[in-house]
């Protein structure tokens, strides 16, 4: 059993990323879309989160694209997905829980 | 696979519906079956037709209602969130003794049993919302 | 695959995240709406409150001055809806200054042990909680 999981929310206002880095499994993908795509910088309190954390983690490139942030910024570890990405990911895990 | 997708966020205020619209566009691409997709919360919202949005901008509630029609789409909206919210059908309007209905084609009103036997109908249910 | 799988239709574990606080906005209440309408289905039903979610068991709800229903009754008859499984994470509690005593009395009458009445709410730490997840078939978010 492995859970894919979606953040929406930027860690710089919200809790909801680190929450679910600390109830996701090792065996478990953490998927950052929308706002929650900021959590991927480099540099950040949210990426030494990630970093720390045992899921894999992955941030959809359109929404890092549409916000202007690019993919030079991003954390070590963070893989960058597209929708085709995101579609495979819920495939491929046993459920989708969405951190909302 | 079957998909079932939920849909809890409305028009244009937050992203949630746009995600919704192009992961299941994306899915049904890939080969996927999309076995449902229910509108809950201000999600309802996403099925009136008498949304005017810009000229330069997307029309979130055409792009889903032509979806539905390519891809023969089961789009649900929530009954007990559209009365709250104002999104009524024909029959809707006429039981409540309403003197319009505003549902956009493609979509159509019922309970939130079909939510649940989409989570148990499809492999995944994925959700999008705030 | 769940363990509930039997002849002639399967039984899958359905996880309600409850992360949010009542009132302020609606998704509470329509998440436990969809709890009360699910219980229909035979499904193996859990709810899971975490991060604010757990502010929406607190006893002592009063919305009269908000001219809003308090709904927080309605979790008082998922008992005798066959809901019994809420998790309730220790952590959240803690970080928000609250205890289990801060908590509404929620109980179920257990038809496999002649009908004692039995706590619903089961206090997990995140470790306890996070296996929970891990172990779920369908999670609704809210």
């Amino acid at each position: 059993m492995s859970i894919l999981h979606t953040v929406n929310k930027s860690p710089f206002q919200k809790n909801d990323l680190a929450s679910c880095l600390s109830h996701a499994s090792d065996a478990d993908a953490v998927l950052m879309i929308e706002d929650g795509v900021y959590g991927a910088i480099k540099g950040t309190k949210a990426a030494a989160q990630i970093s720390a954390a045992g899921a894999t983690v992955f941030v959809l490139g359109v929404d890092l694209a549409a916000r202007g942030i690019s993919e030079d910024k991003i954390a070590d570890g963070v893989s960058v997905v597209g929708y085709d990405g995101f579609v495979k990911l819920a495939a491929e895990h046993n459920a989708v829980n969405s951190w909302l | 696979m079957k998909f079932g997708v939920v849909v809890n966020e409305g028009p244009y205020t937050h992203q949630a519906s746009d995600s919704a619209y192009q992961f299941t566009k994306e899915a049904l691409a890939q080969g996927h079956e999309v076995i449902r997709v229910f509108f809950y919360h201000d999600g309802v919202n996403n099925g009136t037709r008498l949304t005017v949005p810009p000229g330069d901008d997307r029309h979130i509630q055409n792009n889903w209602s032509q979806l539905a029609k390519e891809h023969n789409l089961d789009m649900v909206v929530c009954i007990a969130a559209a009365q709250r919210r104002g999104i009524l059908d024909e029959n809707e309007a006429k039981r409540q003794g309403k003197d319009a209905d505003n549902i956009a084609d493609g979509f159509r009103i019922s309970g939130l049993g079909q939510l649940i036997e989409a989570g148990i109908q499809a492999d995944r249910l994925v959700t999008f919302g705030d | 695959m769940s363990e509930g799988m039997e002849e002639g239709g399967s039984i899958k574990k359905f996880m309600y995240m409850n992360r949010k606080a009542p009132y302020g906005t609606i998704y509470a209440l329509e998440a436990l709406e969809v709890v009360l309408i699910g219980a229909a289905f035979d499904q193996d039903v859990s709810l899971a409150f975490l991060d604010d979610g757990v502010f929406q068991l607190t006893k002592d709800q009063d919305t009269k001055g908000i001219g809003m229903k308090n709904f927080s009754p309605a979790f008082k008859a998922l008992g005798d809806y066959d809901v019994t499984k809420l998790y309730v994470e220790k952590e959240s509690l803690e970080e928000r200054g609250l205890t289990a005593d801060d908590l509404m009395d929620l109980v179920y009458e257990d038809e496999d042990d002649d009908w004692a009445e039995k706590p619903s709410i089961r206090l997990v730490s995140r470790d306890e909680l996070k296996a929970v997840l891990a172990d779920q078939d369908v999670i609704m978010s809210f």
